[in-house]
């Protein structure tokens, strides 16, 4: 024991340097599944009031783009309205028919902290739990899908970048509805990878890319971006597809946040069927 | 003049303010993304004990982690980067110019030995930075580039920051 206390003593600085490492990455692959990292992200209070603050000035910067942006939003909404529409069917529907029932809610946040030169990739919200936030809420902007929420504290919330290696989402190409899996494999941050497109598939350059409408988090039809090149991978028998992103991530001022009423429904039901997933 | 701990305290806020708020913003060549604080436990005076050496690295990393959204992986490869620190100093310097000196500098170990000193020890904390950000060898190449592209741009913050630190530290 004696000798054992004097050896401890003698490496000290190794032991030490043992004793902090080995925590940092216990920490570190504790954060893999990302549910329980509450106190570490900068969804505490002192890293998001930071934030906040900083954000409060260089918002200044943008104010034209974010102008421009919601100018198009209210254009395209505008065409939207009822009032551009006559009723050509001429079935009645009484108030509160079950028909009709809503599936998505939004609401929008300024997006105050991001980045794109890391290979996961993180953009801090300044809404939390207070606003309704919730993880696994997907966020998107006029351009496209940017992110799905992991971590909520009270007044902000992190949510994971389309640029992380642990996002997949489930893609389609417009014209023919094929599925893929969308991805992000590094290095430019214009451009995705959408694999397991069978090769049977017709693609031109310039193929709309929407989102699927097979996860929780998306509605169906966001536009993602638009095919640029595709080729088969060696030893893989689908084509990889390079998609050119609609988003500029290094400049998202707000997004707007996309709930799910019925995803725990969903949620549920497909776990009931496969409990492995 | 300040005592010599208050001037450390003083450059470890500013290196991780300059380092959050600036440098994690900048965008160069797409994936470069230059890790000055480590000039913190690069300059840490010779004579600190190994202990101290490890916990400044690791709370400097933490407070980096902490506001990046990284887990504890700046934590992990800081403290890998403070135990590195006396073997390479010992191999590079020596004994003879390590006696003379107080602290790392320019002066004191003089300009090669400090950029072969500050490259080694950037390299190792880089490797070690980046595979744990990624976490799987899958994307090994692209990891390597990354890994020599971005040491080559901190060593130059880095060295920078010697320079202008000279005469602030070594008085």
């Amino acid at each position: 024991m004696q000798n054992l206390i004097r050896f401890i003593q003698r490496h000290q600085f190794f032991f030490l340097f043992l004793l902090l490492v080995t925590g940092a990455v216990l920490l570190t692959a504790s954060h893999q599944q990302y549910q329980q990292t509450f106190f570490l992200r900068s969804t505490n209070a002192i890293a998001g009031r930071v934030y906040n603050t900083v954000n409060q000035f260089t918002g200044y910067l943008v104010l034209n783009k974010v102008n421009r942006q919601l100018l198009e939003d209210n254009t395209r909404l505008l065409g939207r309205q009822r009032e551009n529409f006559i009723v050509s069917d001429e079935t009645v529907f009484m108030a509160g028919d079950t028909l009709y029932q809503r599936r998505f809610t939004y609401m929008h946040a300024d997006v105050i902290n991001n980045s794109v030169t890391r290979r996961n990739n993180y953009l801090t919200l300044n809404k939390g739990l207070a606003h309704g936030m919730a993880p696994d809420m997907g966020l998107i902007t006029s351009a496209g899908i940017a992110g799905i929420v992991v971590n909520v504290s009270e007044h902000f919330s992190v949510a994971m970048s389309l640029l992380h290696s642990d996002m997949l989402v489930s893609a389609k190409i417009l014209k023919n509805d094929h599925i893929g899996t969308l991805s992000w494999e590094g290095n430019n941050y214009r451009k995705a990878h959408m694999s397991y497109i069978p090769p049977h598939v017709e693609l031109e350059p310039g193929d709309t890319i929407v989102t699927s409408g097979y996860s929780t988090v998306f509605p169906e039809n966001i536009f993602i971006g638009t095919i640029e090149d595709w080729k088969i991978r060696r030893g893989e028998t689908f084509y990889t597809a390079t998609i050119d992103l609609a988003m500029d991530f290094n400049t998202i001022p707000y997004v707007y946040v996309v709930k799910n009423l019925m995803k725990e429904e969903q949620d549920e039901l497909e776990l009931s069927v496969l409990p492995d997933l | 003049m300040l005592r010599l701990h208050w001037r450390y305290a003083l450059l470890f806020i500013v290196l991780v303010l300059i380092q959050v708020l600036i440098l994690n913003n900048i965008l160069l060549g797409g994936y470069m993304n230059p890790q000055l604080y480590v000039l913190f436990v690069l300059m840490l005076p010779l004579n600190i004990p190994g202990w101290l050496l490890l916990l400044l690295s690791f709370v400097l990393g933490f407070v980096i982690d902490v506001f990046s959204e990284s887990m504890a992986i700046h934590a992990a490869s800081t403290v890998f980067l403070a135990f590195c620190r006396p073997a390479v100093i010992r191999i590079v310097v020596g004994t003879i110019h390590g006696e003379a000196a107080k602290i790392p500098s320019l002066s004191g170990f003089g300009n090669f030995s400090l950029i072969i000193y500050s490259l080694i020890l950037i390299l190792l904390h880089h490797s070690a930075l980046f595979f744990l950000e990624i976490f799987r060898f899958t994307e090994f190449m692209q990891t390597v580039s990354r890994i020599i592209v971005s040491s080559g741009l901190t060593l130059v913050f880095v060295v920078l920051g010697f320079a202008l630190l000279e005469r602030s530290f070594t008085r």
